[in-house]
């Protein structure tokens, strides 16, 4: 398994090796699914639009409705407005959505096509219905990665949705979730409700991505944003954006067009990332945090200790995306493990910046490096053995090359049940973090024991 | 009237206008040219394909880099393809399309690892020639790999990057073959057009530079791709038979038996959609004459097989392969029963691929299913129709795009391999040179349907209501949701083989759990109806 992986780390200059990230479309579709009643629409290839809706397909088991422009070698070379066009005659009759959320491709980028003009042509044409909204982001591929897609899409709804000057409405607050799974959006809108508050959750891809069967199919499921709540995200009082990489351009943009102002936090997995959640918000709004949640950050901290025996000093290498490996690493570290190699494919130095001044003065400095790929991490863990991998799918060659202990976290997840049901943020979700990384360290102690060593309780 | 078993009273040329009515004019009118009514009593129902996708239509359909390195350059697995482009193409292609590898003796295998030059805005503005090139070099340092593929994506072509140049010049100062492929996405219609660019080059390139002999009544098998283990399934009963495999094209493929292919006696063509043209061109170039088999289903893999036979006509052989299948039928037919019995009469619909939404009709009708519609993704005419109207076809300005080869006989490696008095008649037995598609084995009443969208999809299971749709991951969980099982025919549902003999039971098995699942039935909730509840608590009124 990945023989031809040597510890020996040679300098490469241009060949990317078992990437860390993927392109922005797909960040940009995902954001556009969290909105009610939408379309997403990929301004490009027809493969563009096919792999991104497999590749989310095959991540939550679940309808992925997207649409395409089908680009073909004429509209490459003349401009792709015709097939924006017709896309939209196409799909208005056709589909009916509230919404289509236009995103570009590496292709439509590169021709230069002017996404509002075309638009704004074809609404005057009488192409787009009245009552109906053409919103749009521009997600080059070779820019950034899906996490920059993901929150060019945010700030495209802030764009077309927020309403500026708007009258203050009482105890509304913005709640941008940044890039997590549906059950972290559910999750966060019932966290900031308990509190008294009205949530404008968006993109909430709760209800979307994670339908119930009943025998009835629903093109647009009941879930996502409603644009009716999208258009007061200027009568907010207060916005709560979560992760840097994924929320703070919307966050900013939201703050310029409709005055609300905002605090950035980290995604609030684990104790401490959580509690700067909560203490954003009171400080912001005066609300406090409800005596369940406090019991739910007891019952964690219950648990880091109850299970420190299997935590303490394991040596981990975790990898995903920045806002969620961020917060990961700093949780991991607050349970005494030692997060030894971290990585993330998305450009930011910022990466870097947050996570040295998490784990300062805390363990040895771990390797962290963003824009690197998986190649890379499994180089350091060669020369560097950990006991733990926490990572997306695509670790488990890794894990089954060196023999290493894996939990599956972030996208894509493509081979294991529960990331799209329980959730990772909140006291809550630390619990079933924990419970995952600890279960994991468990089976493999239990698998290793000798029959003398293998005991009943642990 | 209809002889659709599942729905009496759905008229099917009603059900196409009644779906047509979904759509703006235009689109209406270019839809219905991609849908039939079957008739058996109609010779030559001719059917579009192949042709445009119209924009915002939601098709299944995907790219010509997807058709290229997806598809048939990316199962060899001593090889490191590079995708040359930014990070997602090679990022999504990567160990989704279950083209399972073994490595052969060398122990390469780069099969798990993903190659790109990710790309980055400055390169797209300065150009990526370099950044290839180096790339290229860096591969070959690490992994010294047995020859170097490079798949452009769409800005590529955009921008200008000449990368067969590069791989040229790589090629000669490494002394490793490397092949570029301009397969950007938007070149085609779909996949196709990057099969077609693949073939070219594995056959200009690739194909006759050694000619290491392969003894015995030797075989290829073209259009193979190994998903789920199916090549090794085909692999088992045809070694039993004794017929030796050259090569595969291209599932468990390895670079060096591609060069020596034309020293096989036969090639067997499974997906014709994907490598018919490597297929007619070694036939042109080398004389290797090609037979369309197909090995899904028992009965469709023991007609292969005694095609295989008549070609080399030898009783030895054709004992040999009779005494295989009387041996393999008996036991596979025993284990079907049982499932046979649970499925008999059931109904199914096929929508994928190029050749599958086919193959499979042979596999359901020995378990006793009906299809009542099926059509491909990305098929051409003669998939439907047959290889007999390929010279009718037109070629439009996206099919024109992509270079036909002029092939000749080769000066000196030209040999056919039989009299021109046997290879007539076996052309007109229709066992070489011959693929019959898929329209004259639908019954009458059946659809139709060419690059179906997610419109006519939809209104198509609440109409028909089948009992089972085989399609791909985009449609599963859509088709799922109505309550009605998908089994995914590009990936398998991540199991397999269901080649052969031995994949015959493990459809079956399959097919039987998915229809008869008893958690689907817990779709309508009790607590929908109120009187049904207390009934089923027992508490009395």
């Amino acid at each position: 398994m990945l023989d031809h992986t040597t510890s020996e780390i040679t300098p490469r200059k241009a060949l990317r090796v078992n990437p860390a990230k993927t392109c922005q479309p797909i960040g940009a579709m995902y954001a556009a699914l969290g909105i009610n009643r939408c379309l997403p629409h990929s301004h490009g290839s027809q493969g563009c639009c096919s792999y991104h809706r497999s590749h989310l397909t095959r991540h939550y088991k679940e309808p992925v409705m997207a649409s395409t422009s089908s680009f073909t070698e004429g509209a490459s070379v003349f401009g792709g407005s015709p097939n924006l066009r017709q896309s939209l005659k196409t799909i208005f009759q056709t589909y009916d959505p509230d919404v289509v959320a236009v995103h570009t491709t590496c292709l439509s980028e590169t021709i230069g096509d002017d996404i509002p003009t075309i638009v704004k042509k074809a609404s005057e044409d009488g192409i787009v219905p009245r009552g109906k909204w053409v919103i749009h982001a521009s997600t080059p591929s070779y820019a950034g990665s899906h996490v920059t897609g993901f929150s060019n899409m945010v700030k495209g709804m802030v764009d077309y949705f927020t309403n500026k000057g708007e009258k203050k409405v009482k105890g509304q607050i913005n709640i941008l979730p940044g890039y997590v799974e549906p059950p972290d959006m559910r999750k966060l809108k019932s966290m900031v409700a308990e509190m008294g508050l009205t949530p404008v959750v968006f993109p909430d891809t709760s209800d979307v991505l994670d339908t119930p069967k009943t025998g009835h199919y629903e093109m647009y499921p009941p879930g996502g944003t409603k644009v009716e709540k999208l258009l007061t995200t200027g009568a907010s009082e207060y916005t709560m954006a979560m992760g840097h990489f994924s929320s703070k351009d919307p966050a900013a943009h939201l703050e310029l067009k409709g005055g609300v102002p905002f605090t950035l936090s980290d995604t609030p997995i684990g104790v401490q990332a959580t509690d700067r959640f909560y203490q954003g918000i009171m400080e912001a709004t005066g609300a406090e945090i409800p005596k369940a949640q406090l019991d739910d950050r007891g019952r964690l901290v219950d648990m880091m200790t109850d299970y420190q025996h299997y935590l303490y000093g394991k040596k981990v290498a975790l990898w995903g995306d920045p806002d969620q490996v961020i917060s990961l690493a700093e949780f991991m570290s607050d349970m005494g493990m030692q997060p030894v190699c971290i990585i993330t494919g998305t450009p930011g130095k910022i990466f870097e910046k947050r996570l040295k001044a998490i784990l300062e003065g805390k363990a040895l400095m771990p390797v962290i490096a963003q824009k690197q790929d998986l190649f890379y991490l499994h180089q350091v863990i060669k020369k560097q053995p950990v006991d733990l991998l926490v990572g997306n799918t695509y670790g488990k060659y890794i894990a089954r090359a060196e023999d290493t202990p894996f939990v599956r976290f972030g996208f894509p997840i493509l081979d294991r049940a529960g990331h799209s049901y329980f959730p990772s943020v909140g006291y809550k979700g630390g619990i079933h973090l924990l419970t995952s990384i600890v279960n994991t360290l468990l089976d493999r102690q239990d698998r290793d024991a000798p029959d003398e060593r293998f005991e009943l309780v642990l | 009237m209809s002889d659709l078993k599942s729905c009496p009273t759905v008229e099917p040329d009603e059900f196409v206008d009644k779906t047509l009515k979904n759509y703006p004019t235009k689109v209406a009118k270019k839809r219905r040219a991609h849908m039939l009514v079957r008739q058996e009593s109609e010779e030559n129902q001719n059917i579009n394909a192949n042709a445009r996708s119209v924009p915002g239509i939601i098709t299944q359909r995907g790219c010509c880099y997807a058709g290229c390195k997806g598809v048939v350059i990316g199962p060899y697995g001593d090889m490191v393809h590079i995708t040359h482009g930014p990070i997602g193409c090679g990022f999504y292609s990567w160990l989704t399309r279950r083209n399972l590898f073994k490595p052969g003796e060398d122990g390469k295998n780069y099969s798990t690892y993903c190659f790109s030059t990710d790309m980055e805005e400055h390169d797209i503005i300065f150009g990526g020639e370099k950044k290839l090139k180096q790339a290229i070099y860096e591969a070959y340092e690490t992994f010294k790999p047995n020859a170097i593929s490079v798949h452009a994506t769409c800005p590529i072509g955009l921008i200008g990057d000449d990368v067969q140049a590069v791989a040229r010049e790589a090629e000669a100062e490494l002394g490793v073959k490397v092949l570029a492929f301009n397969c950007e996405g938007y070149k085609g219609v779909s996949q196709s057009a990057g099969h077609h660019i693949a073939n070219n080059k594995l056959f200009s390139e690739v194909v006759g530079t050694c000619d290491q002999p392969i003894e015995g009544y030797s075989v290829n098998i073209l259009g193979e791709y190994n998903i789920g283990g199916d090549a090794w399934e085909i692999e088992r009963i045809l070694k039993k038979c004794g017929i030796r495999v050259g090569a595969t094209f291209s599932g468990d493929g390895k670079f060096e038996e591609m060069t020596s292919a034309h020293m096989a006696s036969l090639n067997l063509v499974m997906c014709y959609r994907s490598i018919n043209y490597l297929a007619d061109m070694m036939e042109t170039r080398f004389g290797i004459p090609w037979a369309k088999v197909n090995f899904i289903g028992v009965s469709a893999m023991s007609k292969s097989l005694r095609k295989i036979a008549r070609f080399f006509e030898d009783p030895e052989l054709t004992s040999k392969v009779e005494q295989v299948i009387q041996e393999e039928e008996e036991r596979v037919y025993k284990e079907l029963a049982p499932y046979k019995e649970r499925l008999q009469g059931k109904t199914a619909m096929l929508f994928v691929g190029g050749s599958r939404a086919h193959h499979y009709q042979d596999l359901l009708k020995d378990l006793g299913l009906t299809p009542v519609a099926a059509g491909y993704e990305f098929a051409h005419r003669d998939d439907y129709e047959g290889s007999q109207i390929v010279s009718d076809i037109k070629l439009d300005a996206d099919s024109r795009n992509i270079e036909e080869l002029k092939v000749t006989p080769h000066p000196e490696k030209y040999r056919p391999r039989l009299s021109p008095e046997k290879q007539k008649q076996l052309e007109e037995e229709k066992v070489l040179k011959h693929y019959h598609g898929m329209i004259p084995d639908m019954p009458s009443g059946t659809l139709v349907i060419d690059d179906i969208s997610h419109a006519e999809l939809e209104r198509l299971i609440l109409d028909l209501r089948p009992d089972i749709v085989l399609s791909g991951i985009k449609d599963k969980y859509v088709i799922e949701k109505f309550g009605i099982p998908s089994k995914q025919i590009h990936n398998y549902d991540y199991s397999g083989p269901f080649s052969g003999y031995e994949g015959a039971i493990n459809f079956a098995r399959e097919i039987d759990m998915m229809i008869h699942n008893p958690a689907w039935k817990f779709m309508a909730s009790p607590f929908e109806k109120k009187p049904l509840l207390t009934a089923e608590l027992g508490v009395d009124k």
